[in-house]
């Protein structure tokens, strides 16, 4: 199997329990993950799983534009959501902003989107970055879109876990610290550390992040695939290209 | 009806220095009026997102008619980062105005309703608040403890966007993008562009009446087929990808972006 698949098993983890799932903007791998959580559910026969990707059509269930997102986030109507960013920080802050000094950024990435907003609402919310280097993921960020942590804000929502193409974390927010759980496809503890630009709590020895049994994988290729073409042609496609590996 | 008029006529009622809202694109961008906008000569203008932009945003910057530009992000999604935004903000060739998706809904909902700011969650403790010192913090008035972000109203000259039909009334068929809804309400004069006029009005039929802005709101209206093209347009065709690569290709150079833009205003006069 593809590491994107290995990755895409990884998410759809870290969801179980969610019954209602948001993907934002540009977000393919979280977008397969929520796919395969409720394929996975479906095929199982548990509970159902309602999930929106921002800019499908077919995979939204929203009928109010633009407001539904953040009203129902806000309401607690939405259980895990997705952030990225260019850079992510020991404490879980998020830069989806730039680089050098701001506004007269040396480096632009987007912008914040929904991030200031919907970190601090969504319960479960899954960092997700799949370059894993001191560069993406840093002792401090440049600017800070979302604040991982606050205090003395009403606040309901936060970091759970952070995926990258190497490895998976826990945070603990308490503690404003990542905990290192698994590692991707035979990757060794002190490789993560050296990749990784913020300090972290980990075991001696890191287990493996667990392959996707064959139902998962059958799922990935089969009904996730297809679901994935309407709103990431490209990824859909890099995807299936992979197979048989 | 009186409001329909050509994309020239309709784009000649925005002057220099006007503030336009314009939605995300897959809501319905109006990319044929964009061109029409930069060839009559317009600038100056101040360009507000609802709550995020692309191409039209890309576009309006790379021909240099920005002088603010208020937004949650701006990116051409699959197609990569937005290559004139990237080095205008380097250049600082513009006022930028960052933001968080729902802030800027939220000023759009406090012009709808006439009033000058609403509270909204989050925010507290995000750099934005460092670069928006219109956003102000208050106490929770009812719950004291609470602190809580104010965002003032936004209230556009004008809400530009592009839609599949309108009747001769003044009526434009907006689906479930309730985005435009919002962007209608809250600027002075709404300007949409169609790829049809029919003739039965869109407030005939009870079930389809919900997904329709009224005339009320709605100041011009001018044909334009295919007029969201290279972006797609919601029930009507899919954003055309390889195009938007082209762009994506084109613009990273401003020669590049100068020959392409000369090659969509002249692909939009062929067309018309």
């Amino acid at each position: 199997m593809s590491a994107r698949e290995i990755l895409v098993a990884a998410i759809a983890d870290q969801l179980e329990g969610a019954r209602t799932i948001a993907v934002g903007a540009s977000s393919p791998y979280p977008a397969a993950g929520a796919m395969l959580l409720r394929a996975r559910h479906a095929a199982r026969g548990l509970p159902g799983v309602r999930i929106s990707v921002l800019g499908s059509r077919e995979h939204s269930f929203f009928t109010n534009g633009a407001f539904e997102l953040f009203d129902a986030a806000a309401q607690g109507r939405i259980d895990a959501f997705f952030l990225g960013g260019g850079e992510i920080d020991g404490e879980a802050n998020v830069n989806l902003v730039g680089l050098g000094e701001y506004p007269r950024s040396t480096v632009r990435w987007p912008g914040s989107f929904g991030s200031a907003y919907l970190y601090y609402l969504v319960p479960r919310v899954i960092l997700f970055r799949e370059e894993h280097s001191p560069r993406a993921l840093v002792r401090r960020v440049a600017f800070v879109s979302a604040p991982g942590v606050t205090q003395g804000v009403k606040r309901s929502g936060g970091p759970q876990a952070l995926i990258t193409s190497k490895a998976l974390f826990t945070f603990d927010r308490a503690r404003k610290r990542f905990a290192l759980r698994s590692v991707h496809g035979g990757a060794r503890a002190e490789d993560i550390r050296a990749l990784t630009g913020f300090d972290y709590d980990a075991p001696d020895d890191p287990p493996a992040t667990p392959s996707p049994d064959p139902e998962t994988l059958a799922l990935i290729r089969g009904r996730v695939t297809d679901e994935l073409g309407e709103t990431y042609p490209q990824f859909a496609a890099a995807l299936a290209a992979e197979r048989g590996g | 009806m009186d409001c329909l008029t050509t994309l020239e006529a309709l784009v000649a009622r925005i002057p220099d220095g006007a503030s336009v809202v314009v939605p995300p694109d897959r809501s319905g961008v109006a990319i044929a009026a964009t061109v029409a906008l930069i060839a009559a000569g317009r600038r100056d203008l101040h360009l507000i997102c609802a709550p995020v932009s692309g191409l039209q945003a890309d576009l309006l910057i790379g021909a240099g008619r920005i002088a603010t530009l208020e937004t949650s992000a701006i990116t051409l999604g699959e197609a990569g980062g937005a290559p004139r935004f990237i080095e205008s903000v380097r250049e600082g060739a513009f006022r930028l105005l960052d933001a968080t998706c729902p802030a800027i809904l939220a000023g759009l909902v406090a012009a709808q309703k006439g009033v000058p700011f609403l509270p909204i969650r989050g925010l507290i403790g995000s750099d934005l608040m460092k670069a928006r010192p219109d956003w102000k913090i208050i106490d929770n008035p009812f719950a004291p403890g609470d602190p809580i972000v104010l965002v003032p109203a936004i209230r556009p000259d004008f809400a530009l966007f592009h839609a599949p039909e309108a009747d001769r009334f003044g009526n434009v068929r907006i689906g479930r993008q309730a985005e435009l809804a919002a962007m209608a309400y809250a600027a002075k004069a709404t300007l949409a562009t169609v790829e049809r006029i029919v003739e039965t009005s869109l407030l005939a039929n009870e079930n389809e009446s919900a997904g329709v802005l009224p005339a009320l709101y709605v100041e011009a209206i001018a044909l334009a087929p295919r007029g969201a093209w290279p972006l797609g347009l919601w029930g009507e065709y899919r954003a055309d990808d390889a195009e938007l690569l082209n762009y994506a290709r084109a613009a990273r150079s401003r020669d590049g972006f100068a020959a392409y833009l000369q090659s969509l205003k002249g692909r939009f006069e062929a067309a018309a």
